[in-house]
C-alpha cells in the first residue's frame, strides 16, 4: 500500500494570465512512484504550462501541488528541484558551455549559493552521461548539438539533478523517428529503475508506449483521466483534436495499441 | 577492453590539458609583470635596478644609495596609481562579464543599467557647485548606485524583473542622467567649470591618492569577492529564469546579488577613474577566448586580464606623448577596433 501512495498530486489546480483568462483549470491528477503519466492534448491547451506549474517555475493560481504531501507553495526552489526535475521543450544557450559543464549545472540544488561542483559532482555528471549514452560529447560545445543530442544532455542534466520526478515537457518534438524512439525507450528505462515521470506529447502512440496513466486535455480541462486503454480511444480522440482515428490492436509479438488518423 | 576504454574517458573527464595549465600560469603571471614595467614608466626616470633596490630596501635593509624623490615618486605616485588602474580594471571587468552572464548577452557592458551616467550626472553637479573631490566622489557614487535603483523599481513587475525590462529601463535612465548632464555642461561657466566636468567625465588616474584607495578600494574588493564566490552560479542563471528556477536557483535573489554587487564596483570605479568604457565588455572576451565560457574559469580571468590590461593601457596613455591622454578615450581607440575584430572572427555565434 505505502507504493502505492502519489508522490506528485494536483488538486484543482488553475492557472491564468493577469487579465484573467483561463490556461487550464480544474485540473486534478496524481503521480505514483514510477509511474509515467502522459498529459495528450492539442496545442495550446495549457500541457507545457500545467508543466511549469508543477515544478513552481510559474506560480499556480487555484488549487494546490501536493509534492510528498507537502504544498509546493510552502517549499523553495531549491527543495523542490532536489524532487523534481524539468526538461524544458527547447534549449538556448548564449554561451558555448561544454557539453559536461552544462550537465553537471544539474548539480546547482545540492550545492550552496557560494560552491563550486567538486570532482564528486563531475562523477555524477559523468554517471548520468553514461545512462543516456552520451559521454562522447562530454567536450562539445553545447550550441552544436543537434536536435537529438541536446534533448538526451538535457535528460542527462537532469539526471545529474537526482530527482525522483522527471517532467518532460515533449521530450519527443523535433526528433526523427529513431531518436524518438530511442528516447521512448529511455523514458521507460528510467521508470523502471523508479523514477516517476510527467510527459506531454502530441502523439497519442506515446502514451500506449511509455506511459501507465494518461490526462488528456482540451481547452485547459480534463477530458479524461486513467490508463491508456481505458482514456485513449476513438471516441475521445475526435472529441479532443476533432479528427476521426482508427485504434488497432498489433499482434505479431508487439502487443500493443495504435493509432491511425484518417484523412 | 571496454572497461579500460571507459576508465580513460573518465579521465579525461577530469584532466586539466598542458594548456589549460599553461594559460593559468600566464594569467597569474601577465599582472605582476606589468606592474613592475609600470614602475619603470613615467617622465621621472629611475634606473631598473634602483627600483629593485627600492622595492627590496622596504623588506630587508639596504643602505640607501638613491634620492629619496625617487622613494616619493614610487610609492606616492606610480604605486597608488597602478593599484588604481589594477583594481579598476579587474572591478569593470568583472561586473561586464557578470552582467552578460545575467543577461545572458555578449555585448552587455558594466554601463547597461545606466550606473554610469548616474555617476557621470553626480559628478557634474558636484564640479558645478563645489568642486571639492570628496564631494564630487561622493556624489557620483550616489548618483550611480540612485540610477541604477530607479533602472531596477520601473523594471520590477510584480514580483519578478524581466530582463528586456531591465535593459529597456537602463536606457530610459541613461538617456535621462546623459540630457541631465549635458544640461549642466551648458550652463556651466566655459572657462573653468566645463572643461573640469569634461575632462573628469572622460576618465582618468591623474588624480590618484592613497585616500581613493584606502575609502574605494575595499569596496570595489568587496564585490569582487561576492562575485568572485557565486561565479559558478551565474552559470545556471544564464541558461535563463525558467531553467534556473527549475535547477532550484533563487534567480530573482542571484539578480539582485549580481545588480548590486556590480553596481557598486561600477560606481566606485567611477569615483576613482571617471566613466571608463569598452573595458568590461571587451576583457570578457578575451578571457573567454582563453579560458571559455564557464564563469567558473572566466570570473577569476577577468579579473586579471581586466587588471593587466587597464594599467598597460594606463602606461600608454601617461608615457607616449608629453600630455596625459584621458584613459576613456584610449580605451575605446583600442576597444573598438579589436572588438570588430572579434565580431568578424566570431561571425554569428560566440563560439571561439
Amino acid at each position: 500500500m505505502e507504493l502505492l501512495k502519489s508522490i506528485l498530486q494536483i488538486k484543482k489546480g488553475g492557472f491564468s494570465y493577469i487579465d484573467g483568462t483561463y490556461v487550464f483549470q480544474n485540473i486534478d491528477f496524481s503521480l505514483n512512484k514510477g509511474e509515467v503519466l502522459c498529459i495528450l492534448g492539442p496545442n495550446g491547451t495549457g500541457k507545457s504550462t500545467l508543466i511549469k506549474c508543477l515544478t513552481k517555475i510559474l506560480p499556480l493560481d487555484d488549487g494546490q501541488i501536493l509534492l510528498d504531501g507537502l504544498d509546493i507553495s510552502s517549499l523553495t526552489n531549491e527543495e523542490i528541484a532536489r524532487k523534481i526535475g524539468y526538461v524544458p521543450q527547447s534549449h538556448y544557450s548564449a554561451f558555448p558551455y561544454s557539453v559536461k559543464d552544462l550537465i553537471v549545472m544539474g548539480r546547482a540544488p545540492h550545492l550552496g549559493l557560494f560552491s563550486v561542483p567538486s570532482g564528486t559532482d563531475f562523477e555524477l555528471a559523468y554517471n548520468s552521461m553514461e545512462t543516456v549514452g552520451i559521454s562522447h560529447l562530454a567536450d562539445r560545445p553545447c550550441t552544436e548539438l543537434s536536435g537529438g543530442e541536446q534533448r538526451l544532455v538535457l535528460i542527462a542534466r537532469v539526471l545529474t539533478q537526482q530527482p525522483d520526478i522527471l517532467l518532460l515537457d515533449e521530450p519527443t518534438s523535433h526528433l526523427d523517428i529513431g531518436n524518438q524512439v530511442r528516447l521512448l525507450r529511455l523514458v521507460n528505462n528510467l521508470a523502471k529503475t523508479g523514477l516517476s515521470i510527467v510527459m506531454s506529447s502530441h502523439f497519442p502512440d506515446h502514451a500506449f508506449i511509455s506511459s501507465q496513466k494518461v490526462a488528456l486535455m482540451k481547452e485547459g480541462k480534463l477530458v479524461g483521466l486513467g490508463s491508456p486503454d481505458n482514456t485513449v480511444n476513438e471516441q475521445s480522440l475526435r472529441e479532443v483534436y476533432g479528427i476521426n482515428v482508427k485504434i488497432k490492436a498489433i499482434e505479431d509479438g508487439i502487443n500493443r495499441k495504435v493509432c491511425i488518423p484518417i484523412i | 577492453m571496454k572497461n579500460q576504454n571507459n576508465q580513460e574517458n573518465k579521465i579525461k573527464f577530469y584532466k586539466k590539458s598542458i594548456i589549460e595549465n599553461s594559460v593559468n600560469v600566464f594569467l597569474l603571471l601577465i599582472p605582476f609583470i606589468i606592474l613592475l614595467f609600470s614602475m619603470f614608466v613615467g617622465r621621472y626616470s629611475i634606473s631598473p635596478d634602483i627600483i629593485i633596490k627600492i622595492f627590496l630596501s622596504k623588506i630587508i635593509y639596504i643602505e640607501p644609495t638613491w634620492d629619496p624623490t625617487m622613494e616619493s615618486v614610487i610609492f606616492d605616485v606610480r604605486l597608488p596609481r597602478a593599484i588604481a588602474a589594477m583594481i579598476v580594471g579587474a572591478g569593470l571587468s568583472v561586473s561586464g562579464a557578470s552582467f552578460q552572464g545575467l543577461f545572458k548577452n555578449p555585448l552587455v557592458s558594466p554601463q547597461i543599467l545606466g550606473v554610469s551616467a548616474g555617476a557621470g550626472f553626480g559628478a557634474a553637479i558636484a564640479l558645478l557647485l563645489w568642486e571639492k573631490v570628496y564631494i564630487v566622489q561622493l556624489c557620483a557614487f550616489l548618483g550611480g548606485i540612485f540610477a541604477v535603483t530607479f533602472t531596477y523599481k520601473i523594471s520590477k513587475i510584480y514580483k519578478t524583473t524581466p530582463l528586456l525590462m531591465l535593459v529597456l529601463s537602463g536606457m530610459v535612465t541613461a538617456a535621462l542622467f546623459s540630457a541631465l548632464t549635458s544640461l549642466i555642461k551648458y550652463v556651466a561657466d566655459p572657462w573653468n567649470k566645463l572643461p573640469a566636468i569634461v575632462f573628469w567625465l572622460m576618465g582618468s588616474f591623474n588624480a590618484v591618492s592613497r585616500r581613493d584607495l584606502v575609502f574605494l578600494g575595499p569596496l570595489i574588493i568587496a564585490g569582487l569577492i561576492v562575485l568572485f564566490l557565486i561565479r559558478w552560479r551565474i552559470n545556471v542563471l544564464s541558461l535563463g529564469d525558467e531553467e534556473a528556477r527549475s535547477m532550484g536557483v533563487n534567480t530573482e535573489q542571484l539578480k539582485l546579488i549580481i545588480i548590486l554587487s556590480a553596481t557598486v564596483i561600477t560606481a566606485s570605479c567611477v569615483c576613482i577613474s571617471g566613466i571608463i568604457g569598452w573595458v568590461g565588455l571587451i576583457i570578457p572576451h578575451v578571457g573567454r577566448i582563453l579560458v571559455g565560457p564557464d564563469h567558473k574559469k572566466l570570473i577569476p580571468a577577468s579579473m586579471l586580464l581586466g587588471a593587466s590590461y587597464l594599467l598597460f593601457v594606463d602606461d600608454v596613455a601617461r608615457s607616449v606623448i608629453s600630455t596625459e591622454i584621458p584613459i576613456g578615450i584610449l580605451t575605446a581607440i583600442i576597444g573598438a577596433p579589436f572588438f570588430a575584430y572579434l565580431i568578424r572572427k566570431s561571425k554569428s555565434g560566440w563560439n571561439y
